[in-house]
């Protein structure tokens, strides 16, 4: 199959706009979450959540109006303008801006979310029961289906080739960039804008997630403290928002127009659990299975893997995830350096996947390890590096992605270093 | 009427983003006002939820221009 790269990246995080400003601070050891103030978290078992910035008196603040007019503003779901300014940002990355028809058709969207716009669903629903079907707007249905980033980011972009959407929950962003890597491979495009967006920091979005009982209580009042993977005092997952996109192009099309070469995806595996809507099979077989086809078809072994980034939420499923890594790796465990990302941004779902696969490219380009916060006692023991509190500058050229998501659906990306060959 | 063609301009100018200058009675939404064809649906809702009009699906198919629209409301509420 042909070869695909990575050769653009965008980033809205809860670091910030932007992937050097969310990648700098990511490293340097700084944590996104706060107590949730947008809206009432009274009544809410878990008031805190991952944000994106918008207060423009932070540096690297999210500004909407830097991204779409705010009539267009009004039309659109908050995740879809994550979605769309983060594919704005990779496509300059990249320097990619398809001119001609036969460029255009060349390139393909494919970027999903986990919930899509549960909040505009809300508010049309009380619309609706309030003042009746009359007054449902025309954009509440475009302005809220997931695709509608894809659509949006061809429209802004004349992308005319593959438009497509993941839809796998908390795998969404890793299926995305796997799924848009085997559409080049296969030669269905020559560049394809792929990743996952999510907005999911709302009323009901909080206590859907809370009702799961997958949320962090515990920390209300410390909410740095609250995502902490791996350590024996997590007591969930701390919510965030963002959207993470990387533009994947085919090796000898990047190569032709000299575009600048983050990483290599050379390895994607599936799988699904066949075990229950929200946990994880107890064996961690679905993990397993996914990172054991994700290293063959990247062709490599075990003993390769420098980094992973795992999925750990900071929930209980973080030492099944262990204990699947410790057996894919057997003895190869103590040349590895593993750490959940989450533990500074939280748990972006949709978008967790792409933002992962972001950071361990960017973990290849710089050779190192970003941290797992307040991992202060882990709650087993393991001769694998969780690289805890602080990053870990280390050679890694080759990196594993995690993300597993509800229904039991697992995605695992395996980067590289790019070397012609 | 001046206090219906103020508050129908207000809405137009809020919905489509566009400068006040070019809201005028003869500006058709669709073609001098850049609304697409969902924006004039919402720019409806927006007429009667103001002024407490219903206007009926073929009757907006026939509002045009910020005058037809004055002109609709206006004859709507005498």
């Amino acid at each position: 199959m042909r070869r695909v790269v990575i050769t653009g990246t965008g980033v809205v995080s809860p670091l910030g706009c932007g992937t050097e400003i969310t990648w700098s601070r990511l490293i340097g050891g700084q944590n996104g979450a706060s107590r949730v103030t947008a809206f009432d978290v009274s009544d809410i078992p878990a008031q805190i959540a991952c944000s994106v910035p918008t207060d423009p008196s932070v540096e690297g603040a999210f500004n909407p109006d830097d991204w779409m007019e705010p009539k267009e503003q009004r039309k659109v779901d908050k995740f879809i303008l994550f979605g769309v300014a983060a594919a704005d940002m990779a496509l300059k990355d990249a320097g990619w801006n398809p001119q001609s028809r036969e460029d255009q058709i060349a390139t393909g969207v494919m970027i999903g979310s986990g919930v899509g716009g549960l909040e505009g669903i809300v508010e049309a629903g009380y619309t609706l029961r309030d003042k009746g079907p009359r007054r449902v707007s025309p954009f509440f249905i475009p302005g809220r289906l997931i695709n509608l980033i894809s659509g949006q980011v061809s429209i802004r972009h004349g992308l005319r080739g593959p438009n497509h959407a993941v839809v796998t929950a908390c795998s969404t962003g890793a299926h995305a960039i796997g799924d848009a890597a085997r559409l080049i491979a296969l030669g269905d495009a020559e560049v394809m804008v792929a990743g996952g967006a999510e907005a999911a920091i709302c009323r009901i979005g909080l206590a859907g997630f809370a009702a799961c009982k997958a949320l962090s209580t515990a920390y209300n009042d410390t909410p740095e403290r609250a995502s902490r993977p791996y350590d024996r005092d997590r007591d969930g997952f701390v919510m965030g928002e963002g959207a993470a996109i990387v533009v994947l192009e085919e090796l000898e099309h990047a190569l032709a127009r000299g575009a600048n070469i983050i990483a290599e995806v050379s390895g994607y595996g599936l799988s699904g659990d066949a075990y229950h809507i929200t946990a994880p099979s107890e064996d961690g077989d679905g993990a397993y299975r996914c990172m054991q086809m994700a290293l063959k078809r990247a062709g490599i072994t075990p003993a390769e893997i420098d980094y992973i980034n795992a999925h750990g939420t900071s929930t209980m499923a973080d030492t099944i995830e262990l204990g699947a890594v410790e057996r894919l790796v057997g003895e190869a465990a103590d040349g590895i350096s593993m750490s959940s990302t989450k533990s500074s941004i939280g748990h972006l779902l949709g978008a967790a996947g792409a933002m992962e696969a972001v950071f361990s490219a960017l973990a290849i380009r710089d050779n190192v390890a970003p941290p797992t916060l307040n991992l202060d006692n882990p709650e087993v023991e393991t001769t694998i590096d969780l690289v805890p509190k602080v990053a870990r500058k280390r050679k890694i050229d080759v990196a594993l992605s995690n993300s597993f998501g509800f229904g039991g659906t697992n995605a695992s990306l395996v980067l590289k270093r790019f070397q012609h060959q | 009427m001046s206090d219906i063609a103020d508050r129908v301009k207000k809405i137009v100018i809020e919905h489509l983003g566009v400068d006040a200058e070019k809201v005028t009675e003869s500006a058709s939404f669709i073609d001098d006002l850049g609304a697409d064809s969902l924006d004039t649906v919402e720019l409806v809702m927006a007429f009667e939820e103001e002024f407490g009009v219903e206007i009926p699906d073929d009757a907006a198919d026939t509002i045009l221009t910020v005058g037809d629209a004055i002109k609709y409301i206006s004859s709507a509420q005498s």
